[in-house]
């Protein structure tokens, strides 16, 4: 095994987190507790047992013991190891309901942050704020496919992390917008499901500013593995100054709607937009995979109807794995189709049309 | 229980017919045991090569051998193949080859059936395997196909799983039909209920589970037709339908599903100890209505694979007290065990180191069944590689083990010849160690954070799961060795007696080894 650690040097031995995480919130310290509470108790379950089997396997062997014994029932001992056992599981089960009475509390918190799951990616939307972004695997492709070492945090890195503050009662609603997707953040002891048409909720209060990693629990798709999610706890004014900026961005992206775009700063806006929204189904080369995601190089659509692929992107495909993208903004979503008409050389065999945000603006229009 | 043994008419010929014919036609049900038990066995060695695969990608973290896409795949085939062609099938196999000799009766009591419930499986399977060349490629949405990344987000291939799903069902049901009426109308005269053998009782409760819950999943998938192909919304949010529905049809199918898996390992390693300790077996009645029991408890369970779906509290409470209880009737059958083989007169012949090491490792996995009951921990661990050690341990060394014991302790009868002790020892050892090693550190992986169905994997959990692979193919290629052992018995071997092992009852002793090809024409008279 050890030449196989000197190929890969990243790899870090840690062999000793094998257990739960006792995490930073009451909750998960709760839980915990538990968690190891059943874990002794089946522990001194199993050894119990085991003990009087290894026992008569040694003991009771043909060898040592020609002559078995007769006895085939014996009513007390039966009784005794029905009830018994059951006085176990209620001691086990009592304390398990308190803690999820507590987890249950579902009161609004001081900050209410929408959760939406996507293939593959996680929205946040702070409710009080109307501060909205995604957050995208970070980790570079070269480092999944062995090209280069992976990093430390290989697997486990967004874009955007999720900002809370501290001591706040943060609640999530969770939710989904394509498949079942699961939240899941160990440090806090939250699991919920995503699921579309759902809103579930979770809370936490966290008392230890840092960084928490957790993932996606439930398969969602070929990237189920890759749409970490990474929640950062920063002191209260560190987390109102972080929502200020959020505010300023969101402003100048809204500025920008009005700006004259030439293709050149469209194709490069839109090949960004492309590869963190469409290049998990579309592919590098807009070839796609045949049979479940099209391909958009040569595609009819990319090539001469405008009007269509507008369309596509704001209402998605009914009944395919092509979901709306009226969430991303008039500028990215121009920047998107134009790169996708111009791209793979799709301008040069179609009518090469590009597409502005004014006409995504446009689009929005209420029709009559 | 003890028998006369049968005058054996010998006045006209009912051999077998010769050539492929015999295979295709027949209605014998020791035939269509055997037939059951190779395809079994030949399913068993395509999902273990599909697990090959998956432990291979994850040796290392990284993308080394396939793509995400195709690793969805292979957990989705892997699960299927293992559930629905290797266990299930297996067990049907041996119910078709025992339960008759094992009550007196001279065949099953709907042969025509058996055979047609016998021949769909490989067309079920054909089916589900050719997806794989499809466009779109195979299944990719796991075994349990949550709605809707099976429906909407499905690849095409997916009415064609519907499809075997269907004939899986069908076949599954036929065959529980058939060994409910056997049980009820043909067991030879003073075979009451409460003389049956174990094994022919797990099955008659396991025939009862396929008969209820088999329709239910047929339901499911034909939902999920009716969304794909119809455009109905049962499961679709956008059309006012629920996904979250398909996930409790699933599970109420899912569950009793779960123990179709186990009971007849049950009664099988009932039989095994109870030989080998040559001693009466501890509280016969009691096992009896422990299966009857959890049986009847798997239906009012199924949420718990549920329990992050965010169902309201009283839910919650309901299914986690009523999953504990299912470790009363659990325990009290794992008691039985030991206390049968207390102050027996053991010796560990290949069928009983499967048995014993079934009895710890099946209640290791009980135990970390009992773990994942309690909601607010299963919320940390639903979805990792705990639930996954958990399950493995309780199909692989439950399940598949006492199906092993069963092949070992039966193959005399069948085939006339014994096996090769030394050889099913090595065999014996080297799936205990390599069990043990591919699935406990599965448990440390889980609890460390890693969730299930992920192609690749954050550094932390690179070591276990390194340990995990080695350990997967150690257990994958020793069951060659099985299918060597399995192939030299059949071919030839020391003879066996009738009675086979010193310990051994019941009336599937009585007869000759191997079993002459008609038994018990006439009823067997028991005392």
């Amino acid at each position: 095994m050890s030449f196989l650690m000197l190929m890969a040097p990243s790899i870090k031995a840690d062999w000793f987190a094998l257990n739960m995480t006792r995490g930073v919130t009451d909750v998960s310290n709760e839980v915990f507790e538990l968690h190891m509470l059943i874990f002794w108790i089946c522990v001194a379950i199993g050894v119990a047992v085991f003990s009087v089997m290894f026992y008569s396997m040694w003991a009771h062997t043909k060898k040592k013991n020609p002559e078995p014994a007769k006895f085939h029932e014996n009513h007390k001992l039966e009784i005794a190891w029905t009830i018994i056992p059951f006085l176990i599981l209620i001691a086990m089960a009592v304390p398990a309901s308190k803690t999820l009475v507590k987890i249950y509390d579902d009161e609004a918190g001081d900050i209410n942050i929408q959760v939406t799951g996507y293939q593959w990616k996680w929205q946040y939307r702070y409710l009080e704020d109307n501060v909205s972004f995604f957050s995208n695997l970070s980790t570079d492709l070269d480092e999944i496919y062995n090209m280069v070492p992976k990093g430390e945090n290989y697997l486990q890195e967004v874009d955007e992390m999720v900002v809370i503050p501290v001591g706040k009662k943060v609640r999530f609603l969770i939710t989904a917008n394509d498949v079942i997707h699961s939240w899941w953040m160990p440090a806090f002891a939250i699991k919920q499901d995503a699921i579309p048409g759902f809103v579930n909720t979770a809370w936490t209060v966290v008392d230890k500013p840092g960084i928490y990693r957790g993932k996606c629990t439930e398969l969602c798709g070929k990237n189920h593995g890759f749409m970490p999610i990474v929640v950062k706890v920063v002191e209260q004014e560190e987390y109102d100054q972080w929502v200020n900026d959020k505010k300023q961005a969101a402003m100048r992206l809204a500025e920008l709607t009005t700006k004259e775009w030439s293709t050149a700063e469209l194709m490069e806006r839109g090949e960004t937009v492309y590869d963190v929204n469409c290049v998990a189904c579309h592919q590098t080369e807009g070839q796609g995979i045949a049979g479940i995601f099209p391909a958009l190089a040569g595609s009819e659509i990319a090539l001469y109807e405008k009007d269509r692929h507008i369309e596509i992107l704001m209402e998605g495909v009914s009944g395919a794995a092509m979901n709306s993208f009226d969430y991303l903004s008039e500028v990215e979503l121009a920047a998107v189709i134009t790169y996708t008409r111009q791209a793979w050389g799709n301008a040069e065999s179609g009518d090469g049309e590009i597409v502005i945000p004014k006409d995504i603006v446009d689009y929005k229009e209420p029709k009559i | 229980m003890s028998a006369v043994i049968e005058n054996h008419h010998d006045d006209h010929h009912h051999g077998p017919a010769k050539g492929i014919t015999r295979w295709l036609y027949t209605t014998n049900h020791k035939d269509i045991g055997t037939l059951y038990l190779w395809f079994s066995f030949a399913m068993f060695l395509i999902g273990g090569a599909m697990a090959m695969v998956i432990r291979a990608e994850l040796f290392q973290p990284g993308m080394q051998i396939v793509e995400p896409e195709f690793y969805n795949q292979m957990i989705t085939l892997h699960g299927l193949i293992m559930i629905f062609g290797g266990v299930m099938p297996a067990f049907v196999g041996l119910a078709n080859w025992l339960v008759p000799m094992m009550i007196g009766a001279p065949d099953m009591a709907l042969p025509r059936m058996n055979n047609l419930s016998f021949w769909i499986l490989p067309f079920a399977f054909f089916v589900l395997l050719s997806s794989l060349f499809m466009e779109g490629g195979a299944p990719n949405f796991g075994w349990t196909f949550y709605a809707p990344l099976s429906t909407t987000y499905a690849p095409p291939s997916v009415t064609f799983f519907i499809f075997s799903v269907h004939i899986m069902g069908a076949s599954s049901i036929m065959g529980a039909i058939n060994v409910v009426v056997t049980i009820m109308n043909m067991r030879a005269p003073g075979v009451s209920l409460m003389k049956m053998p174990l094994f022919v009782w797990s099955w008659l409760i396991t025939a009862y589970l396929l008969i209820a819950v088999m329709p239910v999943l047929a339901g499911a998938v034909t939902m999920m037709l009716m969304d794909i192909h119809f455009g109905t919304s049962f499961f679709n949010a956008a059309g006012g339908g629920d996904p979250v529905l398909f996930q409790h049809i699933f599970w109420f199918f899912g569950h009793p599903e779960v123990y179709i898996m186990i009971l007849p390992a049950f009664g099988i390693v009932s039989h095994i100890i109870e030989t080998f300790s040559r001693k009466q077996l501890f509280g016969y009645s009691s096992m009896v209505w422990a299966m009857l029991s959890i049986a009847i408890l798997s239906f009012v369970v199924w949420a718990h694979h549920m329990f992050t779906v965010g169902m309201p509290l009283a839910a919650e409470i309901f299914f986690m007290w009523a999953t504990m209880l299912i470790a009363v009737p659990t325990g009290v059958k794992v008691f039985n065990w030991v206390a049968t083989m207390f102050r027996g007169s053991i010796t560990f012949e290949t069928p009983m180191l499967f048995a014993v090491a079934f009895v710890v490792l099946f209640t290791i996995g009980g135990l970390s069944g009992l773990m994942l009951a309690i909601v607010p921990a299963d919320f940390q661990y639903h979805d990792t590689y705990f639930v996954v050690a958990h399950f493995h341990y309780v199909l692989v060394p439950g399940a598949i083990f006492s199906i092993m014991a069963a092949v070992y302790y039966w193959i005399p009868k069948w085939c006339g010849n014994m096996y090769d002790e030394r050889l099913g020892k090595l065999h014996f050892w080297l799936s205990f160690v390599g069990v043990n090693v591919t699935f406990f550190p599965q448990h440390f992986i889980g609890l460390a954070g890693m969730p299930r169905r992920y192609p690749d994997y954050a550094l932390q959990f690179a070591d276990w799961n390194m340990v995990s692979s080695v350990g997967a193919f150690l257990f994958g290629f020793s069951q060659l060795l099985f299918l060597f052992i399995v192939i030299k018995t059949v071919m030839g071997g020391k003879k066996a007696t009738g009675q086979v092992w010193e310990g051994a009852k019941g009336l599937e002793w009585t007869v000759a080894s191997p079993a002459p090809y008609h038994t018990f024409t006439t009823p067997p008279k028991i005392d």
